[in-house]
């Protein structure tokens, strides 16, 4: 009895000692690539980053200011695409749908989630560059904003399945119609979680790189509209990245820096607007 | 009479639910249906605003009046605003106590002045002292008999004909349920009332008529007095005497 207690209190401790440890792996990865990024790119981050155009080869200095712009103009395309179309897709499923369309438009939503991204690039380049002959931001916003629908889609679905039946019924019995229950008490009541939801799929196509190459292209200069290439952070990290120039290697990791700061400040902003507001309390 | 049920049958599926009922609600009145659990006491009360179309595979027989009219051919959310209901659980918005008790008001588009319209919907389900300075605090701060009065100041808000409650203390404490208890008969000079209850005691007090239902067909119906001191059926007897249930 005294022995298995011992082996008992052995397995206890270690696998104790097992899962801390894969969880401060699992903690520590994302502040070892935090420090990387700092440690390389910290000293290239200086105001002119933000401001100025790519200097010339062998030209010390110059920014990433067209990238930063051009990013923030794909994921406002992919937002515009992706969240309204995730959005309303979800309201159908959750609340309209018979059980087997559900069925099918929940599978296709993961198998389209699962399909590599430089497939979704191909796509877009089919679609929205080659019967232009040319490349352009639109191109780059929609590759993206695809990415975005089944992400949005399928969590957004699940929130709105998870607001209690007795809310709607409450709505109901006050003479709500059924689109009227959706739009003043269900959205409202799972809003936190639809607002997660996008924001980490924004997260996930802000870091997007393969759908950008042959859609949005890239550009060392401005970009004049929306119907031109494109300069954007993940592009630019590759294509600084893979060049022979040891001060291009700095830049790039300055702009991994400045994408992990975005979604950083994005995702902060988020959890500051979420804690407002009144949550149903889980019962 | 404010509602009559005449020849109602209910169907979930295929299983039936409800055997023929006939039924009269007095107006002003506090009516209570009792029975033990599954005995379709609750699928009778929700049938009566048509709660129960929101049950995919239920079907429904025979007639229920409103003031006369039928309430089957009616459009479904004007019924519902006539016809009240509080359930089981309390089960307030996620909005602030304001907001819950406007939410009906908001969505018929009254021109009532809305804080007043508030403020007397509160006084009637006798929340207004405890809440008057926390109207813009979430909903979910409340105590459960708290929210549960909520829920019946939210209903009262539209001016209901008729409110129905589901077993709407099964979730309480006895204090919340005697405060609750008290409003309902208070509720009385304002609309008829229907209540469905598993507790004996709560219809005794509570109602002036008694329906007993036991698998879905109505035993007996009369005043409570009545029922609960010279039943005339022997499974009404048997209930009450707690033979069973």
């Amino acid at each position: 009895m005294n022995d298995r207690l011992r082996w008992r209190k052995f397995v206890s401790n270690f696998m104790l000692t097992m899962t801390g440890i894969c969880a401060v792996v699992a903690v520590s990865v994302l502040f070892f690539i935090l420090g990387y990024l700092v440690y390389h790119g910290g000293t290239s981050i200086s105001w002119n980053f933000f401001t100025k155009l790519p200097a010339p080869v062998g030209e010390p200095g110059g920014g990433m200011a067209n990238a930063i712009v051009g990013s923030a103009k794909l994921l406002l395309l992919a937002a515009l695409i992706g969240v309204p179309i995730g959005f309303m897709g979800a309201i159908y499923l959750a609340e309209f749908s018979g059980s087997s369309i559900a069925f099918v438009v929940r599978y296709a939503a993961d198998l389209l989630n699962g399909v590599p991204s430089i497939v979704i690039g191909i796509f877009a380049y089919s679609l929205a560059v080659l019967p232009f002959k040319h490349f352009s931001t639109i191109a780059g916003g929609l590759a993206l904003g695809v990415m975005m629908i089944p992400i949005t889609l399928r969590s957004t679905e699940e929130f709105l399945r998870a607001v209690p039946r007795a809310l709607r019924e409450g709505a109901m019995a006050l003479g709500a119609s059924k689109s009227r229950t959706i739009a003043t008490v269900i959205v409202p009541a799972a809003y936190r979680g639809i607002l997660t939801a996008i924001l980490l799929a924004f997260a996930r196509v802000a870091g997007e790189t393969a759908p950008l190459l042959f859609t949005a292209f890239g550009s060392r200069f401005w970009s004049p509209g929306w119907n031109q290439p494109t300069a954007s952070l993940p592009v630019m990290i590759f294509t600084y990245a893979i060049a022979p120039y040891e001060d291009w290697h700095r830049q790039a990791w300055a702009a991994g820096l400045v994408l992990l700061g975005l979604i950083l400040v994005i995702n902060i902003l988020a959890r500051a607007i979420l804690a407002r507001g009144i949550a149903v309390p889980r019962s | 009479m404010r509602m009559s049920v005449s020849r109602l049958n209910f169907f979930y599926g295929a299983k039936q639910a409800l055997f023929d009922i006939n039924l009269g609600i007095a107006a002003s009145k506090v009516t209570a249906l009792i029975g033990p659990s599954g005995c379709g006491k609750s699928t009778l009360l929700r049938t009566l605003n048509r709660m129960h179309e929101t049950v995919r595979s239920s079907r429904l027989e025979g007639e229920i009046l409103l003031d006369g009219q039928d309430i089957l051919t009616q459009d479904v959310t004007q019924l519902r605003r006539r016809v009240g209901m509080v359930f089981q659980r309390p089960n307030p918005f996620p909005k602030s106590i304001f907001d819950n008790v406007a939410y009906g008001l908001r969505i018929n588009g009254t021109k009532l002045p809305m804080a007043e319209a508030v403020e007397k919907s509160l006084r009637h389900a006798a929340l207004w002292d405890e809440v008057k300075d926390q109207l813009h605090k979430s909903a979910y701060d409340l105590s459960g008999g708290q929210q549960q009065r909520l829920c019946i100041a939210r209903a009262l808000a539209v001016e209901p004909e008729v409110l129905l409650l589901d077993e709407p203390c099964s979730a309480l404490d006895p204090i919340s349920t005697a405060k609750i208890e008290e409003l309902l008969v208070s509720l009385k000079d304002f609309c008829t009332i229907t209540i469905v209850t598993h507790n004996m005691q709560q219809a005794a007090r509570v109602s002036d008529f008694t329906a007993f239902l036991l698998t879905g067909q109505l035993i007996e119906f009369s005043p409570t007095p009545h029922l609960f001191t010279t039943p005339a059926d022997p499974r009404t007897e048997a209930y009450i005497t707690g033979r069973f249930g």
